[in-house]
């Protein structure tokens, strides 16, 4: 059996301890963290002021965020390609097929996922819990990060989706980190070339420890998320 | 800590204007709650009672007016002048955590040390019946427990001038009675100034001292709490706090203190003196209207004015019976209560005799 195999071989990878396989997964946890982080504090503001504030072309904000989700990660992936490459305007920093060039594109394909979901979780907050905490003496700010915690579920939801996304994206990574051992390549790069190699039982390996990544992940932001829920609105 | 000893600040409004979609809902020429004060606003809903609270307690911008504060001027980014202030709404809005998390709230805005913020929220929960309740979920408390929290994480903050909307019409009336008479012994223990918004009238005259009363967003009576429901300016005024519009009438004598106006027939006696043949517009409270079989004899009473009227409107309104009385062409409004109305056998045509002292007639020059 071609699955029972792979899990053997999944197992066996993890304990033969190769630096390789470890450095791939060094390499997966640190884009996805770094870009996922960095969804969360661009998406984060730009949810709050789509969800709980009205200003001009407000509508036309929301519209295009949700067109951004869309977007397939292999265009995201064109786009930053281009723009750093040598000809590109970003071309002299010289970042096309390192891990930060990876964490970019991958923060282009969470933040308006991050930034949509929050959207919505905040915009369920009563605008009169908000008034409340104004009359209490909050700033805007801390009226701000109320509303986050009242929405903490859709919040978490928010985060867990983003991280899902870069992590299992192959697209973008690919083309802007180049796939090179050692350096930028991740699991879902590292499945492609495996599986190109007619090396299937490796491959699905590789997908398992990255399932594994994720169901942890989401794990932990699935018990924080229901940590304090004896405080929740029943 | 913030201080105990503080008093009320004097809260003051001129020329406030605010829209929604080129619909004006608040136009207030003027409105003034001296330190101290509890004024209460009524009005039906989508009067603009809310919105007006919000722009007095600086949580929203007027498109027009200024707001001051102890005579100075303030706006919603006068964090400062916020800060003297805190309100609690018709839903309790509680955040998620417990009750003691709630009541900290504003404290921990204000950076007090948890020491210090901690024995303030046990004694603000005190102070609302609560104490001993820190540790509980603030979720999963009822109404009136909910309301409570509400009103103690405002109190907490030993606020200077206490901003209440309409905070308990949400609860039932068992819990409603006893809460406004919490409130108005919190207000008066604190000698706070209170704006209360409220569409219910009993609550108004159970806390306030004084109100105005708002329709479409413009104040169209605004006196003491007795002024205004004794003797309502105009129809629509009467109609809303459940009375009729005031009767019209002439001084035709005043002696002793005591002045009689014919209203057109009937010759109505009230306390006070006016030049005779001065003109007057004349109300009497329906709880103070007492009716009796149209044969009966009066028992013994000191009730100066005694008529002989026609019942022109009966209604049920809760639990008792809103009638209308025509006596010598004027219309008097009284509140009888079922087992009266059964056993007097009351309806629109009945003829009934109608009772009210002396002191219970509100009168105003025009």
């Amino acid at each position: 059996m071609v699955f029972i195999e792979a899990v053997v071989t999944a197992v066996a990878l993890l304990l033969q301890g190769s630096a390789e396989l470890w450095n791939v997964i060094a390499t997966t946890f640190e884009v996805a963290i770094t870009s996922t982080v960095a969804g969360v504090v661009l998406g984060a503001p730009m949810g709050f002021l789509m969800g709980a504030t009205r200003f001009r072309g407000r509508r036309l904000a929301v519209a295009l965020i949700n067109t951004a989700m869309a977007i397939p990660p292999v265009v995201i992936g064109l786009v930053v390609m281009m723009t750093l490459s040598r000809q590109g305007p970003l071309g002299f920093m010289g970042l096309l097929y390192s891990k930060d060039a990876m964490s970019i594109a991958q923060t282009l394909i969470s933040t308006p996922i991050i930034a949509g979901l929050i959207a919505a979780a905040v915009a369920s907050v009563p605008y009169k819990l908000r008034l409340q905490a104004r009359s209490l003496g909050a700033s805007r700010l801390q009226e701000a990060l109320l509303a986050l915690r009242e929405a903490r579920l859709g919040v978490i939801a928010a985060v867990a989706a983003g991280f899902g996304a870069v992590v299992r994206g192959v697209g973008a990574v690919m083309m802007v980190g180049g796939n090179i051992e050692g350096q930028t390549r991740v699991l879902t790069t590292a499945i492609v070339q495996e599986s190109r190699k007619g090396e299937f039982g490796l491959a699905l390996a590789l997908g398992l420890i990255l399932m594994t990544i994720t169901f942890a992940m989401n794990g932990f932001l699935t018990w924080y998320q229901h940590s304090n829920e004896r405080f929740d609105r029943s | 800590m913030m201080n105990d000893t503080q008093a009320g600040m004097a809260l003051r409004c001129t020329g406030i204007r605010k829209s929604y979609d080129k619909r004006t809902v608040v136009d207030v020429a003027e409105l003034d709650i001296p330190a101290g004060e509890t004024l209460a606003v009524l009005g039906p809903s989508g009067s603009g009672k809310s919105t007006l609270l919000s722009i007095l307690g600086l949580l929203e911008p007027p498109d027009a007016g200024e707001v001051y504060l102890d005579g100075n001027r303030v706006t919603h980014r006068d964090k400062t002048a916020r800060m003297h202030m805190a309100a609690a709404f018709q839903s309790p809005y509680l955040f998620k955590g417990t009750v003691a998390d709630n009541v900290a709230y504003g404290l921990k805005l204000r950076r007090m040390l948890s020491v210090d913020r901690r024995s303030a929220v046990a004694d603000s929960l005190e102070r609302v019946g609560l104490g001993g309740w820190e540790n509980r979920s603030a979720l999963t408390l009822s109404g009136g427990e909910a309301q409570r929290v509400a009103l103690a994480r405002a109190l907490v903050l030993r606020p200077r001038v206490l901003l209440l909307d309409e905070p308990l019409s949400s609860l039932d009336p068992l819990i409603k009675g006893q809460l406004a008479q919490d409130f108005a012994r919190i207000i008066r223990e604190h000698s706070m100034t209170t704006l209360y918004v409220t569409h219910d009238q009993n609550e108004a005259m159970a806390i306030a001292d004084r109100m105005v009363i708002l329709r479409d967003g413009v104040p169209v009576a605004s006196g003491t709490v007795d002024e205004v429901t004794g003797l309502p300016p105009d129809a629509w005024t009467a109609n809303f706090l459940g009375a009729e519009s005031p009767m019209q009438g002439s001084v035709v004598s005043s002696a002793d203190g005591l002045i009689g106006i014919d209203t057109g027939g009937c010759v109505v006696y009230a306390g006070g003196s006016e030049e005779i043949g001065s003109r007057l517009i004349v109300g009497v409270r329906p709880e103070d209207v007492l009716l009796f079989e149209g044969d009966a004899d009066i028992p013994i009473t000191t009730a100066r004015n005694r008529f002989l009227g026609t019942v022109v409107d009966v209604e049920l309104w809760g639990v008792m019976y809103h009638m209308v009385i025509d006596i010598c062409g004027s219309r008097l409004a009284s509140r009888v209560s079922r087992a009266s109305v059964r056993d007097m056998g009351l309806e629109t045509g009945s003829k009934v005799r109608v009772v009210f002292k002396a002191s219970a007639v509100r009168y105003k020059r025009i």
